[in-house]
């Protein structure tokens, strides 16, 4: 029997950047906030050992135990959809921050494009541009009215940037903190995109230029450029993370309690009201349901939708009849990119997760599509994240995977390979989508989720013209040989890409195409928010961080609102 | 630029990251920097250049078995890795750098038994692209073909695997790439892509995980280990040489 407990203002579910950002916010409006954390607890103390490529980086230290919980995939409906067993296309997290302790800090805001994709594409280039095979739809906000949440992201991540990108959205002020260091490699590819053209700026970083406060009072380091940041956690407390800054902030308040271990298998409703969750201690296997006024889900994207689908709650999309909105619009990216070959060596072991310049002249509807057979683009970014040496071993396609001459290339290329590479936009798909899985199941008992997911032809229109684009730049940059990425084929998903997925629990300002409405609040239970990238109706061409920290301060707004005067918020 | 890359103050450190001026609360990050040798020099033995496999006992007489049984099927797991990353004149090969201790010890451990893996049926073969779906472990997979391996030189070559020369190794390691090597419950080109990661995973991995013996594999590369800092470099238009460092100098 599971065990009742005290009535909470807030329960969230998971507590990395959307749980911790929510947390933090209600809490300091009074309210009493409980989150459900099935990791551990662990702080900057716990990383001062990281740099440790085979621990982290190939052996997951810091993500999910897919002993306990995994997802099935497959390809499309007619395939036998079967366990991911072992972690590899992307990285879920797991553990206070969550995937915010082991990101990069690419930060970025969505294209105002992004927002209105629908309208914008359809008014400029007619309704059939794409086919109705893809849904793509308006977000039920406009950048405008996001713009607000964006800054207020920024200045608690206190980000670093220059804001000399023409096609960004307006912004109501500055980075927080200047630009990364510009280094040698980045130079060369300023140099070459500006002698071609394109307008190269800094990446926004969440990886400090200099030591930070944020408005909350919770101080950031500077970035010593380790090279450790992917798959790590940071030894100085210098890549802006949920533990601290927000966690932290909570906690201050005396309004915020965490229970670790807390694995929710359950969100409990009653009439069109939710009334808590049922979680699992996962050390001692006991049972509890945690009652609250308001649930929020703030787990990754796979578990907010499978956490939906158990509860019964919203009606499950099916791709055969198009209805139901639950699981629809699952969307990835597409990474074009090209490795060029140099004689000289480089400082590639150094760096940081978002060292990078970027030009966005190729992203969103920046270029003119009339004569494309694809919408939307990417960012593309010469980045220094650090290379490690297991698994950074450049060769060329006609070299030997092993051996003395594979022995020979690898170790002479690694300090002379550098990477140009995209975060390509993904369009939704109909037959892309999420459901719940009918023979495999967690070890609580509760089924697993399923992904049915493959590349489409937008996809490869647009991966093609990128990789062609890229190679040129990569040229110009100097390299002795060009390696052009291979064109994309199927989705697979053991190589890792990229951990960018979205969708599932799609916003938008109806009930009829959408999960949530713009406050990310359930149009069918107004005390059930759901928040994070699975809110995206599409994925664009950046890393979703920006836009899911904003949608997090959006949602907070809305609990708060919510809090005091009930009721649907639109 | 080869000297003294270490030659930064703890004060300087704590400068430079802000945590001087408060902006690290809870104490955690200093306390643990007490005992950490920014500037200890002597570092572990062996440091001067690679001199083959002679001069690295010193660091690795404490290594054994923790897996496999018996020394023939290590020799053949030996020869393999030696195969895949042969010493040469850039520096030793996988036998040199602790390779197969390293695979053995992880084969042992949560590695071996997949134990962060989702392992529960049912199991279906699957296409390439939903990865993994065989119901062995690694330890399982390893040891399996390890026999295999034997087992085919007895059959191409008639001699043990150990006995061959190179190029017959080669053949044989070719096979299992190609997936032209029965096995049991799994591909043997699964087997062949494991052993070369796992390989390469010896190689470069932190020493303290009983590979990359005094950091030789890390020298050969040119990277230098576990640095504290690169802000004064990260301008550097030269290619930076630093004094190697292993994790393990955080603790002794």
């Amino acid at each position: 029997m599971a065990k009742t407990l005290e009535k909470v203002d807030v329960v969230t579910v998971g507590l990395g950047w959307t749980g911790g950002i929510i947390a933090a916010e209600c809490a300091k409006a009074g309210l009493k906030v409980v989150g459900l954390e099935r990791g551990k607890e662990r702080s900057t103390a716990d990383f001062l050992r990281v740099h440790d490529e085979y621990r982290y980086a190939m052996r997951y230290e810091l993500m999910q135990d897919l002993s306990k919980e995994t997802i099935t995939f497959r390809n499309n409906r007619k395939m036998r959809a079967l366990p991911m067993r072992q972690m590899g296309s992307f990285l879920l997290g797991e553990g206070l921050g969550g995937a915010g302790t082991h990101w990069n800090g690419q930060t970025w805001r969505f294209l105002p494009y992004d927002f209105e994709i629908k309208s914008m594409t359809d008014r400029k280039y007619g309704k059939n541009k794409l086919s109705a095979d893809y849904l793509l739809q308006d977000w039920g906000i406009t950048y405008d009215e996001l713009e607000p949440y964006f800054d207020k992201f920024e200045k608690t991540a206190g980000l670093s940037g220059d804001a000399k990108n023409p096609f960004a959205g307006k912004r109501s002020s500055d980075y927080p903190t200047p630009a990364m260091k510009k280094t040698p490699i980045l130079k060369k590819f300023e140099t070459a995109t500006s002698k071609l053209g394109y307008t190269p700026f800094m990446l926004p970083s969440a990886n400090l230029s200099e030591s930070y406060t944020n408005p909350d009072g919770e101080s950031i380091s500077a970035c010593q450029y380790c090279g450790f940041c992917e798959r790590f956690g940071c030894e100085y407390g210098a890549k802006t993370s949920p533990e601290i800054t927000v966690i932290p902030t909570a906690r201050k308040t005396g309004n915020f309690d965490i229970r670790f271990h807390a694995n929710v298998i359950e969100v409990l409703k009653k009439g069109n009201k939710v009334t808590g969750v049922k979680y699992i201690d996962n050390q001692t296997g006991e049972e509890y349901i945690q009652p609250a006024e308001v649930v929020v889900l703030t787990s990754y994207v796979m578990n907010n939708a499978k956490l939906l689908m158990v509860s019964d709650i919203g009606e499950q999309y099916n791709p055969e009849t198009q209805k139901g909105t639950l699981g629809k619009n699952y969307a990835y990216q597409i990474l074009p990119g090209a490795t060029g070959f140099f004689d000289e060596q480089m400082n590639v072991f150094m760096g940081a997760g978002s060292l990078g310049m970027t030009i966005d002249d190729l992203n969103g509807d920046n270029f003119d599509h009339s004569d494309l057979d694809f919408i939307h683009g990417g960012s593309i970014s010469m980045t220094q994240t650090g290379t490690r040496p297991i698994q950074t071993n450049p060769i060329l396609p006609d070299t030997p995977v092993w051996g003395a001459e594979f022995k020979k290339a690898s170790i002479y290329n690694y300090s002379r390979t550098l990477n140009v590479s995209t975060e390509g936009a993904s369009m939704p798909h109909k037959e892309n989508f999420m459901s719940l899985d009918t023979d495999y199941k967690d070890v609580y008992g509760v089924p697993l989720l399923q992904l049915t997911y493959n590349f489409t032809e937008q996809d490869r229109n647009l991966h093609k013209y990128l990789t062609e684009k890229i190679s040129t730049i990569m040229k110009e940059m100097g390299a002795k040989t060009v390696m052009a990425g291979n064109p994309i084929t199927n989705y697979d998903i053991v190589p890792y890409q990229t951990t960018h997925n979205t969708g599932g629990t799609i916003m938008g300002s109806n009930a009829d195409d959408s999960v949530v409405n713009n406050y990310l609040q359930h149009w069918d239970a107004d005390n059930l928010f759901v928040v994070g990238a699975g809110n995206f109706a599409h994925n664009s061409g950046y890393n979703p961080t920006g836009t899911v920290g904003a949608l997090a301060y959006r949602a907070s707004e809305g609990i708060i609102k919510y809090s005091k005067s009930g009721g649907s918020l639109v | 630029m080869d000297k003294d890359k270490k030659g930064l103050s703890r004060r300087d450190f704590l400068k430079t990251t802000g945590i001087a001026t408060g902006a690290l609360v809870g104490g955690g990050l200093i306390g643990g920097l007490v005992g950490y040798k920014v500037n200890k020099e002597g570092q572990v033995a062996g440091m001067g250049g690679h001199k083959g496999v002679g001069g690295v006992q010193a660091v690795a007489n404490n290594r054994g078995l923790m897996f496999f049984t018996n020394m023939a099927d290590f020799n053949i797991l030996s020869q393999a890795v030696e195969r895949i990353f042969p010493e040469d004149d850039l520096g030793p090969g996988a036998i040199g750098l602790g390779v197969p201790y390293f695979i053995d010890n992880q084969l042992a451990g949560n590695y071996g038994s997949n134990a962060k893996e989702y392992m529960q049926g049912p199991f279906f073969p699957g296409e390439t692209t939903q990865g993994y779906q065989s119901r062995l472990t690694r330890a399982e997979i390893f040891k399996q073909a390890i026999t295999r391996m034997n087992e085919e030189a007895q059959k191409k070559f008639k001699m043990e695997f150990v006995k061959l020369d190179g190029g017959q190794m080669d053949e044989i390691i070719t096979a299992f790439q190609k997936n032209e090597v029965a096995m049991k419950g799994v591909e043997s080109g699964f087997f062949f892509r494991l052993l070369r990661q796992a390989t390469l995973e010896g190689a470069y991995a932190d020493p303290i995980y009983n590979g990359n013996i005094n950091m030789e594999g890390w020298r050969m590369k040119g990277f230098p280990g576990n640095q504290m800092t690169y802000i004064s470099e990260i301008e550097n238009e030269k290619f930076v040489k630093y004094e190697l460092e292993s994790l393990s100098s955080m603790d002794h």
